[in-house]
């Protein structure tokens, strides 16, 4: 392999932003406190936005730092703080038989990781690739894909119809 | 840089994401495992996209990310109405909605 084609910075900065998420992932699932697995939460999405740039999808990092940590995370602590008295560690929040989801979640990643090796084994991503810009994007919403565009817009008025009828008081 | 990596990337968030949704009991902590399952399907539609050498991967991550937005939404109501009628969010003792 050439030297050209190492990309060590990137390979560097993926591999470092990999291991805050994974930290931090794991840090979602094992938290005693709900806010504080919200804010590693934060660290997870932030983190699967510097990897949309490294992928060179820019318009998707914007959009998942617009929207998921700006208003789905502003949601999750909004919910939080509603449905709970006080702030601070609590002991009952996982089943009684929550050991057996490891064995699961191992396993399910081992079957994982063997076939993606056997699938993509060395393939490099493309080098130089050009960042997809708006414009290409925008293209497909609003050409190729409008009959799921459609549906979406459905979906969202469904959610929000749903979310006032759900937590309306009467 | 390798394609492997951003998808073995994916494949461990969305076995965390798993863990969580088996393992917790608090109903919003269960919907923060869901969001980490569909940020690992985002990385792999964005990882194919960027091999391929198409825009298809970004119009359905934008999808993804409008979908988990009003999964959220409602989600939170539901929580919120449970949490109003039963004063607990534990996701264990919902045994009435056994069929």
């Amino acid at each position: 392999m050439l030297a050209a084609e190492l990309l060590v910075a990137q390979n560097v900065g993926f591999y470092l932003i990999a291991a805050i998420m994974v930290v931090g992932a794991l840090r979602v699932v094992t938290s005693n406190n709900v806010v504080h697995a919200a804010l590693w939460l934060v660290v997870v999405l932030a983190g699967a936005a510097a990897q949309y740039v490294l992928l060179a999808a820019e318009f998707v990092a914007i959009t998942q730092v617009m929207v998921y940590i700006g208003a789905v995370m502003v949601l999750f602590l909004f919910g939080t703080m509603l449905t709970r008295a006080r702030i601070g560690a609590e002991t009952d929040l996982n089943n009684k038989n929550w050991m057996l989801g490891i064995p699961v979640a191992v396993l399910m990643l081992a079957t994982m990781v063997i076939a993606l090796n056997d699938g993509f084994g060395n393939e490099q991503l493309p080098l130089n690739a050009a960042p997809v810009d708006t414009k290409t994007i925008s293209d497909q919403i609003f050409g190729a894909y409008l009959l799921p565009f459609w549906a979406l817009s459905f979906v969202l008025l469904a959610a929000v119809i749903g979310a006032i009828v759900l937590a309306r008081k009467d | 840089m390798l394609l492997n990596q951003f998808l073995i990337l994916g494949a461990v968030l969305f076995c965390i994401g798993v863990y969580g949704v088996i393992a917790r009991r608090n109903a919003v902590l269960v919907l923060m495992s869901i969001e980490l399952i569909l940020n690992s399907v985002n990385i792999n539609l964005l990882a194919f996209s960027l091999r391929n050498g198409s825009a298809d991967g970004h119009t359905f991550a934008l999808y993804v990310i409008a979908v988990a937005a009003a999964e959220v939404g409602v989600g939170l109501a539901m929580v919120l109405l449970m949490y109003r009628n039963r004063r607990s969010i534990a996701l264990d003792e919902l045994a009435e909605m056994k069929g």
